[in-house]
């Protein structure tokens, strides 16, 4: 048994309904509801609140890197919030060792008048690192983000692939004894999100601790060794990470083969887009959450627009249940069709796309969606929307009962030919 | 390399109990002590921030003070014919601007500090009083370029420069915390009350004509009134501060005992809103 790290004891957060919705009081709420009590008429309105962490209790011991999975709303990202005292829990408590990094997010106060070098040192001051600190890992900051030739130029000026760059670079060359990370993976093109990858993973080498929050299962699974699944504010399984992804992607995902959006459930920043439901649709048309790997089905994705979009795409990613990436494939992937619908006017739609027969192996698969403008704006994304599964019965093959690997399974043509000599 | 082997040392970890708090807190200074890196960085942005992509750049710290000068001189010197207490006008009016600028953009920008900075509140911890509190210190850069000029305006009346200069950095040390006291609670208020951002111009413009800027404090001699008057910290900053530059006053010592207590009633009070306030200000903000 090793040191304990963080040890969180029955730990709880509520929060007030209208202050997660973003609402915040006005004066004249206050005085409002203040001057009716006074007079006795109005009765204090009943505040709705909801829990979105309540009865959680664990412990990490040190140098163990500990991953934490959920849905969104599950309360992961409370969780981190008062492990590293941005905001305070409501009941319980949580014990720390060590002093706390936390990388909510790259490029916490970046601000975009100021230079590269003077950004590194103002985030890195932000982020809790001394100043002697930063000017010793400034070279090798600056190599991290590949940004020396800019490093005298204003950030507003940078790519938002260099911005990203520089601010995980900062982040990366924190050196706390816990570091509290969420999702920062989740930015850049994948050659830098492998730098990343092996960024943290060296840093969980170091023997220091790691609480690691992704959706990004191959992440979870390549970094960590046990994970926590939190559900609706609940911790529900604490086990080994290959163990805890499967449970996770298997039951606090599972749906019916289909997947509907109610207006609140949508974020406010989706503007004129509303999703409403994502169905697999087996040969025959009916809502099916297994398909059969030898014939072909069809996934659809209905919503509305409560207003002209141009250049609209809307879109797939299907992945492994390991969050392995299969395919993404977008409705106006054909030039034509982008022509066509190039300004969407305010209706429901449907996007629907036929998956051909013979193509996914066996297993679970986890259905994103996702609706932009290209390049001007991203209206909605739900990176594990759904999932269903397919049946590999009468599959190439099948006929001996080995497991195949990898995602795919086509019917491939063979031909066999004899050799003469 | 030592220093991380000591560091990893079981004794060298800081531990600390994160739980739910009730009521009011205690400061922890020390802990802002700590952050006192953070609290220099935080500064040095607003002010290498603030005449960023300008032409004249750090000219307007002098540029604006001095233009509002002029505009004084002509409208109160000239036409209106307020008393200035026998001191020609311009040297005046901007003995009390310099001061009343620093408080002014002080609790302007503190006021709005917090919501200014509601990214860094809800993604980093640290003692949410180095952010107004940098808000407020980063106006004495302004306020020294300034004070370049004043000197300058000084040699140019030819008034005598005695020793009572040296007591102004004791007044701009009360208008920064009167200055922090009032910026604390607006900073902390504007976090669940947004009406904070549309009143703090008229507070503004109203104390501005609540402090002897235009007008001199002499013009007030009624006892009482007087020290009803005094109960404004900026009026004790002001002419403490004309004291100190102008000469030949006699030294304000009720009206400044009377600005020294009610700027650290203020400050204190602020400070202990705030830390009641600061809990809430990542789920509110």
């Amino acid at each position: 048994m090793g040191e304990l790290a963080i040890r969180v004891q029955d730990l709880g957060k509520q929060y007030r309904l209208g202050a997660v919705t973003g609402g915040y009081r006005t004066l004249r709420d206050t005085l409002a509801e203040g001057a009716g009590q006074l007079v006795g008429r109005v009765p204090r309105p009943s505040r709705e609140t909801i829990w979105a962490l309540r009865h959680i209790s664990f412990e990490v011991e040190r140098g163990q890197v500990l991953g934490v999975i959920g849905r969104n709303g599950a309360g992961k990202s409370t969780l981190l919030k008062i492990l590293s005292r941005i905001t305070e829990p409501t009941e319980g408590e949580a014990e720390i060792h060590g002093r706390v990094g936390s990388l909510l997010e790259v490029g916490t106060g970046f601000h975009p008048e100021l230079t590269g070098r003077e950004n590194i040192y103002l985030n890195g001051a932000i982020l809790g690192m001394k100043r002697t600190e930063i000017a010793r890992k400034f070279d090798e900051i600056v190599e991290f983000a590949e940004v020396a030739q800019f490093i005298e130029t204003p950030v507003k000026r940078y790519s938002s692939g260099m911005y990203l760059r520089l601010a995980f670079a900062v982040a990366a060359h924190l050196e706390p004894e816990i570091l509290v990370v969420d999702e920062v993976l989740a930015v850049g093109d994948a050659e830098f999100q492998r730098k990343c990858l092996g960024k943290m993973s060296d840093v969980a080498q170091q023997g220091r601790t790691v609480l690691f929050v992704s959706h990004n299962m191959s992440a979870v699974l390549r970094l960590t060794q046990e994970t926590l699944v939190l559900d609706r504010g609940g911790l529900v399984l604490r086990a080994p990470t290959p163990q805890a992804v499967d449970y996770y992607m298997t039951s606090g995902l599972a749906q019916t083969g289909e997947r509907l959006w109610a207006e609140d459930d949508v974020p406010a920043g989706s503007g004129p887009f509303q999703p409403l439901a994502l169905r697999v649709r087996d040969e025959r048309g009916r809502i099916a959450e297994r398909v059969a790997c030898t014939e072909p089905f069809s996934i659809e994705f209905e919503y509305a627009l409560s207003q002209e979009v141009t250049g609209l795409r809307t879109g797939l990613y299907l992945s492994t249940s390991r969050g392995e990436p299969v395919l993404t494939s977008f409705d106006t992937d054909d030039p034509r069709a982008f022509e066509q619908r190039l300004a969407r006017p305010e209706g429901r739609y449907i996007s629907r796309c036929r998956i051909p027969a013979h193509l996914l192996n066996e297993g679970l698969f986890v259905l994103g969606v996702n609706a932009s403008s290209y390049r001007i704006r991203s209206y909605f994304t739900d990176e594990q929307a759904l999932s269903f599964s397919v049946d590999g019965t009468g599959a190439p093959g099948s006929h001996w009962p080995e497991a195949r690997g990898g995602p795919v399974r086509p019917a491939l043509e063979w031909v066999i030919e004899e050799v003469q000599r | 390399m030592t220093t991380e082997a000591l560091e990893q040392r079981p004794a060298a970890v800081p531990s600390i109990v994160i739980r739910p708090t009730r009521g009011w807190s205690a400061l922890n200074l020390r802990e802002l002590w700590r952050y006192r890196e953070l609290i220099f960085f935080l500064t040095w942005r607003d002010v290498m921030v603030r005449y960023k992509q300008t032409m004249l750049g750090a000219a307007w710290a002098i540029l604006k003070p001095f233009l509002t000068m002029v505009i004084f001189y002509f409208v109160f010197d000239r036409l209106a014919s307020v008393p200035t207490d026998g001191y020609p006008g311009p040297i005046f009016y901007f003995s009390g601007l310099l001061p009343w600028v620093l408080f002014q953009e002080g609790v302007t920008k503190a006021g709005n500090s917090l919501v200014m900075g509601a990214n860094l509140i809800t993604k980093v911890y640290f003692p949410r009083l180095a952010i107004p509190l940098a808000s407020v210190v980063s106006g004495t850069v302004d306020f020294a370029l300034a004070f370049v000029v004043l000197l300058g305006m000084m040699a140019f009346y030819k008034l005598e420069v005695t020793a009572r200069l040296l007591a102004v950095p004791l007044f701009v040390l009360m208008g920064l915390i009167t200055a922090l006291g009032v910026g604390l609670w607006l900073s902390a208020m504007n976090v669940t009350y947004r009406d904070v951002g549309h009143v703090t111009p008229f507070m503004v413009q109203a104390w501005m004509y609540a402090s002897p800027i235009v007008y001199s404090a002499n013009l007030i001699t009624d006892p009482l009134v007087r020290s009803l008057y005094g109960l404004n910290p900026v009026v004790g900053v002001i002419q403490g501060f004309r004291w100190a530059i102008l000469g030949g006053m006699t030294f304000p010592g009720a009206l400044i005992l009377e600005s020294v207590l009610v700027s650290f009633v203020l400050l204190w009070s602020g400070a202990m809103y705030f830390r009641r306030m600061e809990r809430s200000f990542a789920d509110i903000v």
